[in-house]
């Protein structure tokens, strides 16, 4: 990274420039900089909607970028470590699609974990890939799905050498990170690429001491979501190519999908936020890691909870783990990690990230005050005082292997029947089912509906999980292969 | 010339003193820290421009922050002061030999500071050996405590600043592990009167409630203080502030003060309507 270039934004500075330039405005958006619409200019800010512009020559235009978009994309690259950088407005979901629609066509097999988000499955869906699942690690006493066994990896790719492509959560939602050095050798051995889901490791490539980012490691492409603990706005992410990828080809596939008129607000805040990571990333991150040192160390001294970190590591599904995160498991104060999430916001003003069946996930980040994590702790300790009890009874695990009968694409379109949840069992669902937060899929398009499965659904929706995925908004009915 | 502080009550209504001359001007990890000299109030402390106290106002605050539970409980030993960096409460603490062990736990070492050397009328009795003083968060403070106290004084500043975390269930719960079975917590508990006071006071208000068996509120008259009119919560695992009140013994320590008598200590609990009806919206399930 050249650190002299870096203080400079160029797309900012265009916007910048842009407003003091005072143009006269006879095109989109009709709001004129605020003033056709002066409740919102009220509710958000006079500078908020001057900034909110169309494409225009001096502000490049993202679907074909020749001029500040293109140098914003580029210091963003060598920022990054990569080949080549793409600003996106709809979040790291359409970094993934994009890695995937690249790397598979109709259907080419693409490995990949189980536990990915639902953006990974949802291109599955678009493309006609088949996937190639790998059954995550699963820790037995967190219940939670870790990263790849290399064996399995190993294993796979030998099964599949015609797989295109091996994606990677790098890391998972909790902040777990699989071997991916020895990843990215194997699969270029079998002429695979490598894409890592970052939609949580943006932090990697400029925080000390972190896991290895994916332009690190030598992947091909990875998806970050600058926006989660970058300092972007919501919905921006920046999508990250290395030298093996064309791509020109890559902004095409992007432009099948992407929006003409992108948000000049969401490109300002990526130029901003990677201006503001390449120079002080270190100390942001260091504060970071400091407050969720001292959040786990506080937190595991009130008993029951147990804010887990890098002692996980072994060498292999757990390869690393990353120190920003700060998940806690909470079974053993006889709280369901949602219970916990609940009445953290309910009970104390508290919201965090997410809570599952076992576990509850609190982002923190260079924008929070010791306050806010003594808040989280206090209030942790009175949750166990007030409503704690016995785990026994309690579910046990977050991640069940699937059934897969049928590839994403074939099982969504296929002819199909909507059946009530409790009569699914033995049948193929065409749909998904996840909790969200953390959106990763219970049941994908083509999977089997097991006894395990309907019981984790009850058990969720009991303890007050916030379900989603299927046509039913009130997800009582499920919609499966129509029987012949 | 002619030298002003003013505090805004409002957006539309402010508070002025003449200032004879500014005593000190400091900047601490926390907050600004001003102590001025004053025509009618004597010396006076600010922090980031809010009053805190006066010379001449201070013992009605203080007085009635300590005298009130000590007379509802004379047996009390053990006490847990937080914030309270002026000094005023420590002061009034010390008045009883009874009094065996006092933690003062605030946040701003450098407020402690500047009080020991500026106003010793407050400061004067922090080096009591019986007081034992610890620089760090309430919050954090309490939560390492588990029936250790008879009392508890949250003596803080406002909900927004260093003193954020002491208006909070959290904080709340946290002192009620701490405190022993006849425990008592005292809370400034902010004004009834502007409407960003008044929500003030019904959030605390009803983030204490939520946590104490017995939870009420007493007024006070401060001339320096927003509205001049102001509360302090009551809270406790068992006993009536009034009810409980001892005021035969409390009478008979003979103890001199100057706001504080064991009539008004009964006739403080009785509040006007709109504040009744304040707080009544307070204790509401749906409040927030």
């Amino acid at each position: 990274m050249n650190q002299a270039k870096q203080t400079a934004a160029p797309l900012y500075e265009a916007l910048l420039n842009h407003r003091l330039n005072r143009i006269v405005h006879l095109d989109v958006p009709g709001h004129k900089g605020g003033r056709g619409n002066k409740e919102l200019r009220d509710f958000l800010g006079r500078t908020c909607l001057q900034s909110d512009v169309n494409s225009m020559k001096p502000l490049d235009n993202l679907c074909h970028p020749v001029g500040v978009i293109k140098e914003a994309q580029e210091l963003a690259a060598d920022a990054f470590g990569a080949a080549n950088a793409f600003f996106m407005v709809n979040g790291a979901t359409a970094g993934v699609q994009a890695m995937i629609l690249s790397s598979c066509k109709p259907g080419d097999k693409i490995i990949l974990p189980r536990n990915v988000h639902r953006s990974a499955i949802n291109a599955l869906v678009l493309t006609g890939a088949y996937p190639v699942y790998i059954n995550p690690g699963v820790d037995q006493r967190l219940g939670i799905a870790l990263g790849m066994a290399m064996e399995d990896v190993e294993r796979t790719m030998e099964e599949h050498p015609d797989a295109k492509a091996i994606l990677v959560n790098n890391p998972t939602y909790y902040g777990v990170c699989s071997n991916l050095r020895e990843i990215v050798r194997l699969a270029h051995r079998h002429g695979m690429l490598v894409l890592c889901d970052e939609a949580h490791g943006t932090h990697f490539y400029f925080g000390e001491d972190m896991p290895l980012s994916g332009m690190a490691a030598g992947a091909d492409m990875a998806a970050a979501s600058v926006h989660k603990t970058g300092g972007s706005l919501t919905q921006s992410s920046i999508l990250l190519c290395g030298e093996r990828v064309n791509a020109d080809y890559v902004r095409q596939i992007i432009n099948l999908t992407q929006t003409t008129s992108a948000s000049y607000l969401l490109m300002s805040s990526l130029d901003i936020a990677r201006r503001n990571l390449a120079l002080h990333g270190i100390e942001m991150f260091r504060k970071t890691c400091d407050y969720v040192r001292y959040a786990r160390e506080e937190i595991n001294q009130i008993g029951g909870y147990y804010a887990f970190g890098r002692e996980l590591c072994n060498g292999d599904t757990v390869y690393d783990f990353d120190p920003t995160k700060l998940s806690i498991h909470t079974r053993d104060v006889g709280l369901a990690g949602i219970e916990v999430y609940d009445l953290l916001r309910d009970e104390y003003d508290i919201q965090i990230e997410f809570g599952d069946i076992g576990n509850i996930l609190a982002i923190v980040s260079a924008g929070d005050r010791e306050l806010e994590i003594e808040r989280l702790i206090s209030a942790l300790s009175e949750i166990k005082r007030l409503h704690g009890g016995d785990p026994t009874g309690m579910f046990d695990h977050e991640y069940i292997p699937p059934v897969v009968k049928l590839p994403p694409q074939q099982a969504f379109y296929s002819p199909k029947e909507s059946v009530p949840m409790e009569e699914s069992l033995g049948r193929v669902c065409t749909e998904f089912v996840m909790c969200y937060p953390p959106g990763i899929p219970i049941l994908a398009p083509g999977e089997l509906v097991t006894g395990e499965i309907l019981q984790y659904i009850r058990y969720a929706r009991q303890k007050g999980c916030f379900l989603t995925g299927t046509e039913d908004l009130t997800i009582q009915r499920l919609n499966v292969v129509k029987s012949v | 010339m002619e030298l002003w502080f003013s505090e805004p009550h409002t957006k539309n209504a402010k508070f002025s003193i003449q200032i004879k001359e500014s005593v000190l001007t400091r900047q601490s990890r926390y907050q600004r820290i001003d102590v001025l000299d004053t025509y009618d109030f004597g010396r006076i402390l600010t922090l980031d421009g809010y009053m805190m106290l006066t010379e001449k106002d201070e013992f009605i605050y203080h007085e009635m922050m300590v005298h009130l539970p000590m007379a509802v409980n004379p047996d009390i030993r053990r006490v847990l002061v937080i914030g309270a960096g002026d000094g005023g409460t420590i002061r009034e603490l010390t008045r009883y030999p009874t009094i065996q062990h006092i933690d003062m736990v605030e946040i701003d070492r450098e407020v402690v500071e500047v009080c020991k050397e500026y106003l010793p009328q407050t400061a004067c009795k922090l080096e009591d050996p019986r007081v034992h003083i610890y620089y760090e968060d309430g919050l954090k403070f309490v939560r390492y405590h588990n029936r250790e106290y008879d009392l508890i004084l949250v003596d803080s500043t406002d909900p927004f600043g260093p003193g954020e975390g002491l208006f909070t269930k959290e904080f709340y719960g946290n002192c009620y592990k701490a405190l022993t079975e006849n425990g008592i917590l005292i809370n400034q508990h902010e004004s009834p009167y502007y409407p960003m006071d008044a929500k003030a006071m019904q959030r605390a208000h009803n983030r204490l409630h939520g946590v104490f068996e017995i939870c009420k509120c007493y007024q006070i008259h401060i001339p320096t203080y927003p509205s001049g009119h102001w509360l302090f919560g009551f809270a406790s695992k068992s006993l009536d502030p009034v009810k409980d009140c001892q005021a035969d013994r409390w009478n008979a320590l003979g103890l001199t003060t100057r706001y504080y008598n064991t009539n008004l200590h009964k006739g403080c609990f009785a509040l006007p309507n709109y504040v009744l009806e304040l707080l009544k919206q307070s204790e509401e399930k749906d409040f927030h």
